[in-house]
């Protein structure tokens, strides 16, 4: 729908110093209950671990961040605007990446590029177009079909299409789906240049040495509810893996 | 585990916005010019993106063409037609909507469950555009779509049925229908995709929505063919209008709602 505009104070509402913040928050599909009053912060320039057992809710959490879903109840905001009154201004800022590449197959990496870039209103198109994609390395293969594309240059490529607008947050909903070791490698060197930038980082990964060795808080989603939040300095890797068990079970 | 204080939104000063500038405290002129120009940018890339990507697959065009050949071609052969003007018109704007209808339920499936499948759906959910822009974007390339496959049998059925075809208020008419058909077909296409049984769901959702285009065009096409006058003509081709009207207006204002789950 095409909405009218409405002054700024009626979409800021309050604000926050979290990027990401969810109180209470609750989604229901149907009579199932995914998420149970979730209650997370993320800081500006903090980069968060969500780990958690297939349907513990991650991919839910992130969706109604990213817009694509309406929570039940409770309240979230990104960038101090609450969803999902401020839905627009969050996509504005927003930036996601998950095991699909959200890409068309039959369009060539540029010309998928240069698709977002138009939806997103992105300025100096040529110019950013060419930054990002010297930045994952996929500038030799610019006019290759999408569909020629390995796994792993995908995912690259779907990062150069989240990064297109220079957001300030950004959600990665199981990035390494699928990825052999080469673009895992790859991928944790891009992810670590995401979070160089500053950006606020929320990831979700079944991958717990992973998730250490890049996020500076891990934070365990059990049954719809955050169960536990430890900083990196405050975990011990090697037994990690037992409390994640404990947690989880 | 919330603290909630500070006074404005979050702006990270590490990164450069480039993206388009973020809605004004007071509204002027060229606010609404530039929220009109980037609503209609939105629905260029998405329409832009539908025929690059359909020009290299042909996957859509190319199964609505077959299927449309292949039913001129079984009614041409299974109606052994008496001559008359009056019959010709009847039944070949009967033949003419089926044809059309059916071909367009093809097209208007695949367009939008393609987006489904690949996941680009929330790729365009995720764009900081208004979503009608999308929904805009998508049933213009639908209209596209079926134009082109309309242009190819119109010609067709001429020759087979030894009728001309090519009179500009049936043209008007084709164009009117196949509209309302699209705006319709898009919206229930984008319901229908989130369902398992999507491709049984979305005729069972859009023929009863659909009857009043498809009444209206039949009988302003045998009218047409059958050189009644306007005072026949016109009511019809009015409610197609009325039809086209408030069926994109309602999609206007639903389609955010529709999509997001």
């Amino acid at each position: 729908m095409l909405r009218f505009p409405v002054e700024r104070g009626e979409t800021a509402l309050s604000m926050t110093i979290s990027m990401i913040e969810t109180r209470s928050l609750t989604k229901n599909f149907g009579l199932q209950r995914v998420l149970r009053g979730v209650d997370l912060a993320v800081a500006p320039g903090e980069f968060v671990a969500l780990m958690g057992p297939n349907g513990a809710g991650k991919t839910t959490l992130l969706r109604i961040l990213a817009t694509l879903a309406r929570p039940s109840l409770g309240q979230a905001r990104v960038a101090g605007f609450p969803l999902p009154a401020g839905a627009g201004e969050v996509r504005r800022r927003l930036g996601v990446v998950s095991h699909h590449p959200l890409l068309y197959g039959d369009l060539t990496a540029e010309e998928n590029l240069l698709f977002y870039a138009r939806m997103y209103g992105v300025r100096q198109r040529a110019q950013r177009l060419n930054t990002v994609l010297e930045q994952v390395g996929l500038a030799a293969r610019r006019r290759d079909l999408v569909r020629t594309f390995s796994r792993g240059m995908q995912q690259r490529l779907a990062i150069a299409r989240a990064v297109l607008h220079e957001p300030e947050v950004m959600l990665f909903d199981e990035p390494y789906t699928g990825l052999d070791q080469d673009a895992c490698a790859m991928l944790d060197g891009v992810l670590r240049d995401v979070a160089a930038r500053g950006r606020t980082v929320l990831m979700t990964t079944h991958d717990l040495a992973r998730g250490l060795a890049l996020a500076d808080r891990m934070v365990i989603l059990s049954r719809g509810v955050i169960a536990y939040s430890a900083r990196r300095g405050e975990i011990d890797p090697a037994t990690f893996g037992q409390t994640y068990a404990s947690v989880v079970n | 585990m919330s603290e909630v204080s500070s006074q404005k939104p979050v702006v990270n000063s590490q990164t450069e916005p480039v993206a388009a500038a973020p809605r004004p405290a007071k509204w002027t002129a060229s606010d609404y010019w530039r929220l009109a120009t980037d609503f209609f940018r939105a629905a260029g890339a998405v329409v832009w993106k539908d025929l690059a990507a359909e020009l290299r697959s042909k996957e859509l065009l190319s199964a609505m063409l077959v299927f449309s050949l292949l039913v001129v071609l079984i009614f041409n052969f299974a109606l052994e037609l008496e001559r008359s003007r009056a019959t010709l018109a009847t039944v070949v704007s009967g033949v003419l909507w089926v044809t059309f209808i059916f071909a367009g339920t093809i097209g208007l499936n695949r367009s939008l469950a393609m987006e489904k499948d690949r996941g680009s759906l929330d790729g365009l959910l995720l764009a900081p555009v208004d979503r009608s822009a999308i929904y805009f974007g998508k049933t213009a390339g639908n209209l596209l779509f079926m134009a082109l496959v309309e242009v190819i049998i119109l010609p067709l059925l001429s020759v087979l049925f030894n009728l001309s075809l090519l009179h500009p208020l049936l043209l008007l008419v084709v164009l009117l229908g196949t509209l309302g058909y699209a705006a319709v077909g898009t919206l229930l296409a984008s319901m229908a995709i989130h369902s398992r049984a999507r491709d049984v769901m979305l005729p069972i959702l859009l023929f009863p929505v659909a009857i009043p285009v498809l009444v209206a065009s039949v009988k302003a096409s045998a009218a047409i063919l059958a050189a009644a006058g306007w005072d026949e003509i016109g009511p019809w081709v009015n409610l197609l209008i009325g039809y086209d009207v408030i069926f994109v207006a309602v999609a206007f204002m639903v389609f955010d709602y529709v999509v997001e789950e």
